[in-house]
């Protein structure tokens, strides 16, 4: 039997990502995906002919510019296409687009409050500021809190100096974010609900959160965190789809060495002696290697490819507790012509952009309500783009695609999760009233609707309970406590296991990190 | 005062930026929108539209025309095939470099020579004891550049008369856009696949709203010159009075090249009748150049580093920036980097630069200033293969 010295489980871009590095370091490595495309949740298909969706994660935004140099991802296909704007159709027949330059942006925002026009720039800088000072935090492992190793002394000792050095008013900052929600937190700096609403609910994206939920504030500074690569710019819509990232990272880590296969499924992760030996493949097959690393979620790695048997109790229920309940759903749309709103008719910049559809904090309030009893959304909030507009490669000349990712769609249905399917329908139309009240005659040009729920993310994608982050990317479950605490740099309890993907520092958003990262952790520490 | 093109109408009404420059005499649209990142991408993901019609251009005709051409520029014309293109520059006696265009051969007789800058007098003083004529067309003839991967796409639906699929990279044909005589070349100064469509300056309006037309299911988008410096740096591309400066134009010797000092050597065709500059530019060609035109890579570490040094993340103008700066070898100016861009599509930040052939292998180690907080530093660039960017699809059937 061939022998690796790494097989990594599930070809998303983390362990994609993962591969590549290892290859690069000249290891040995087989990447196995149970699907026939390879990005995992950051993939593109050919859902309806001619059309190409980004069938889960849709925008890129974080994904670290060292590892775009690392992999000569451009060389690879990678091309991030400009996504400038944001527009905000409200249900009153006013909107506010944002992003188009800064004086436009401040007369927009001025419809509604002239003061929160000015205040808009000051906030957007103090988001900046936050964001650099968490910028070392992201790009390398998160301290171990439990250790008293040098190297970690090291890193507490500098992630505290980077809080020093930020003067009282950051951290002061700083922990209003950490603990606020994000429209408290938004309140102490703007007065009309018409900005607060829209920029509120980036605040809930992929949480089980509202927005009047506390912790909610700490992930808008995700928003800005793009200003922390300043000219480097890796914010926007990827050519070809989020797979064309994937694919990117595939060709560069196939470049270097790596092998990938895909239509092969692990169903087991082999261990003897509290040793990880290898995998066993769906079809069997058995394959055995030094290191095998996980970029399945915290759940799927140790409560089904281990198994609880092979762990301890605590750590079963520290994983246990660690949630995933995915929120949300996608819809993607294939459509015969451009969605044209009634309160901003035809076409121009605002459909370039991401469309944000957030009337209300009450609206977005009751979205969460229903979510709460175990109802999808009536009214959900939603976050819309049209890659075809700026990528004509994705749809047939004159046609479009629309990407609609949706918020809530609680995974545990107060029927249970199996109802989904019967659900999925009306989940759908759901979606649609809303934006055909928005843009009259949106329904219509509709040729083809693709609808996935929590519980087809989990089915078709492997993200239990449809967790788009792979764990909701809540503070307490972030840092040195993703998945778990003492097992936050990407080892396992089991020997030669390691993890490699969103449920580890530093999360979800399509960044590539906890892939380099724990590339790069396994080769310092001579693991592989 | 700048006069209108024959487009002017259409631009001026899509021109939300109000941004325009001079352009040999003619309004010209620096961009549309505030922001022409989306300008740039279109050149480079779907199809871009640019009037290029202040470029001069000069119908030279007559029984010695190819002989004529051969003899002023460092092509041998009298090779080209009829509806084929060839990009040339031509110089002084001394071989020194005037200017650089494109010549189209349009029939056995007849010529289209464009320039960068008037060249009437200087053909005509070279025409004497040729059997030619030189007409300048510049105001006559309108000139619409379409670039990006999608432009065939784009063309085959509104032009009739043209078989694109044979259009080879570089040649030319006549057809029809409605009920207008257009001539398509395949050229462009994007680098990417791209076309020229030239009309008389009567049938500019319909030629621009057919082809925006048939665009618009291509993502086609009106461009101007901001996205054009920023994909004509990519693409290695030169521009006269930025890259280099016009032999009779220069006040110092120092700063006249020769086409092999500024990448051009490529064009010159030696082996045949003496040519204006022949015997200077065969010598130079035997003892080697002094000056090299290079792709610099600036590294994106070292200036992350300075940028940080400052508190600051990096941060580089988001157009293409013709600020010349000094080069450095230890210490010491080896050159200097004329054109810069960050290129959104290679991640990369890379400027054009002349420097001693000595320290012009790819790969070489050199530091470019560059200024941060009014602090002028250097940091670490790289030689590196130009053109920067150089698709495949460029050149393809």
């Amino acid at each position: 039997m061939k022998k690796y010295d790494a097989i990594i489980v599930g070809a998303g871009h983390n362990g994609l990502t993962c591969a590549a590095y290892l290859a690069k370091a000249g290891k040995k490595v087989l990447v196995l995906e149970k699907r026939h495309v390879l990005g995992g949740a950051a993939v593109s298909e050919q859902i309806f002919p001619g059309f190409t969706f980004s069938a889960c994660s849709y925008v890129v935004s974080l994904l670290r510019p060292k590892i775009i140099r690392d992999l000569e991802l451009t060389k690879h296909g990678l091309h991030i296409l400009p996504l400038e704007t944001t527009f905000n159709p409200y249900l009153d027949g006013t909107y506010l687009l944002r992003g188009v330059d800064a004086a436009t942006t401040r007369r927009e925002i001025s419809k509604f409050s002239k003061r929160d026009a000015e205040v808009a720039p000051l906030f957007s800088q103090a988001m900046a500021e936050l964001s650099r000072l968490i910028k070392p935090i992201i790009d390398s492992p998160a301290p171990d809190l439990g250790s008293l190793k040098p190297s970690n002394l090291f890193e507490l000792l500098r992630m505290g100096r980077i809080l020093k050095d930020a003067g009282d008013d950051w951290v002061a900052a700083n922990l209003k974010m950490m603990t606020m929600s994000a429209v408290d937190f938004l309140q102490e700096w703007f007065e009309s609900e018409k900005l607060i609403a829209p920029m509120s609910a980036s605040g809930i994206i992929g949480t089980f959160l509202g927005v009047r939920s506390p912790g909610t504030a700490y992930v808008l500074l995700h928003h800005y965190m793009g200003e922390i690569d300043g000219s480097f710019r890796a914010w926007g819509l990827p050519k070809g789809g989020t797979g064309a990232i994937s694919n990117a990272i595939a060709s560069s880590a196939r470049a270097l060495g790596a092998e990938i296969r895909t239509q092969a499924g692990v169903k087991q992760i082999l261990i003897k002696n509290g040793e990880a030996k290898g995998v066993v493949l769906e079809n069997g097959d058995e394959l055995s290697a030094s290191v095998v690393v996980s970029g399945a979620d915290p759940h799927r790695t140790f409560l089904k490819l281990v198994g609880e048997k092979e762990l301890e109790p605590d750590f079963v229920t520290q994983i246990k507790r660690f949630r995933m309940r995915g929120s949300s759903g996608k819809v993607n749309l294939a459509l015969d012509r451009l969605p044209s709103f009634k309160c901003l008719p035809g076409h121009g910049l605002h459909l370039q952009g991401d469309i944000t559809v957030a009337p209300g904090l009450d609206y977005l309030e009751r979205a969460y309500d229903d979510a709460k009893y175990g109802e999808f959304s009536k009214k959900p909030f939603m976050n819309i783009v049209l890659p075809s507009v700026t990528d004509p490669d994705v749809a047939p000349p004159g046609k479009h695609v629309m990407s609609v990712f949706v918020q809530y769609a609680p995974y545990h249905l107060k029927e249970g999760p199996d109802a989904w399917p019967s659900k999925r329908e009306a989940f759908g139309d759901a979606v649609c009233d809303v934006i055909e009240e928005l843009a009259p005659g949106f329904k219509s040009s509709i040729l083809h609707r693709h609808i996935l729920t929590p519980w087809d993310l989990e089915k078709e994608y492997g993200l239990t309970e449809g967790n788009i982050f792979h764990g909701e990317l809540s503070v307490e479950q972030l840092a040195f406590l993703r998945p778990a605490a003492g097992w936050a740099r990407y080892r396992t309890p089991v020997a030669k296991l390691w993890m490699c993907a969103s449920g580890t520092h530093p999360g979800g958003g399509v960044m590539g990190t906890p892939g380099a990262l724990c590339a790069q952790t396994m080769l310092s520490e001579g693991a592989v | 005062m700048p006069k209108p093109t024959p487009f002017h109408e259409r631009l001026a009404k899509l021109n939300e930026a109000y941004a325009w420059k001079e352009w040999s005499g003619y309004y010209a649209p620096c961009r549309f929108e505030t922001n022409h990142i989306y300008e740039y991408t279109a050149f480079r993901r779907s199809a871009g539209l640019l009037d290029v019609t202040p470029l001069f251009k000069y119908d030279v005709r007559g029984r010695d025309a190819a002989r004529f051409l051969s003899f002023v520029t460092v092509r041998d014309a009298t090779k080209l095939k009829v509806d084929r293109v060839t990009y040339c520059c031509w110089c002084d006696e001394r071989g020194k470099i005037i200017d650089d265009g494109t010549i189209t051969r349009l029939g056995d007789d007849q010529f289209l020579l464009t320039a960068a800058e008037p060249t009437w007098r200087w053909l005509m003083h070279l025409a004497r004891g040729f059997d030619v004529t030189v007409e300048d067309v510049t105001d006559r003839i309108a000139v619409l550049a379409l670039q990006g991967p999608k432009s065939r796409d784009v063309l085959k639906s509104c032009v009739q008369g043209i078989d694109f699929d044979k259009l080879t990279f570089f040649g030319s044909a006549n057809g029809k856009l409605g009920a207008a005589p257009v001539r398509v070349s395949r050229t462009g100064y994007t680098g990417d696949l791209g076309y020229e469509v030239w009309c008389e300056n009567a049938q500019a309006l319909p030629v621009f709203d057919a082809i925006v037309e048939t665009g618009r299911s291509y993502a086609l988008r009106v461009c101007g010159l901001d996205a054009l410096d920023m994909t004509r740096v990519e693409a290695g591309f030169i521009l006269l009075g930025i890259d280099y400066f016009s032999a009779p134009h220069c006040v110092l010797d120092a700063r006249r090249s020769t086409p092999f000092e500024v990448g051009l050597g490529w064009t010159v065709q030696l082996d045949r009748e003496p040519f204006m500059g022949s015997a200077s530019l065969e010598a130079e060609k035997k003892a080697g150049s002094k000056w090299e035109l290079v792709g610099l890579e600036t590294d994106w570490e070292d200036l992350e580093r300075l940028y940080d040094a400052y508190g600051l993340p990096p941060s580089l103008p988001g157009q293409a920036s013709r600020a010349a700066v000094p080069v450095y070898l230890e210490g010491t100016r080896v050159g200097q980097a004329t054109s810069h861009t960050w290129s959104p599509m290679l991640k990369r930040y890379l400027s054009l630069a002349t420097v001693r052939a000595d320290v012009a292998q790819l790969g070489t180690e050199l530091k470019i200033e560059h200024t941060v907080e009014y602090d002028r530093r250097a940091v670490k660039a790289r030689v590196v293969k130009k053109p920067f960017y150089d698709p495949e699809h460029k050149r393809k059937p």
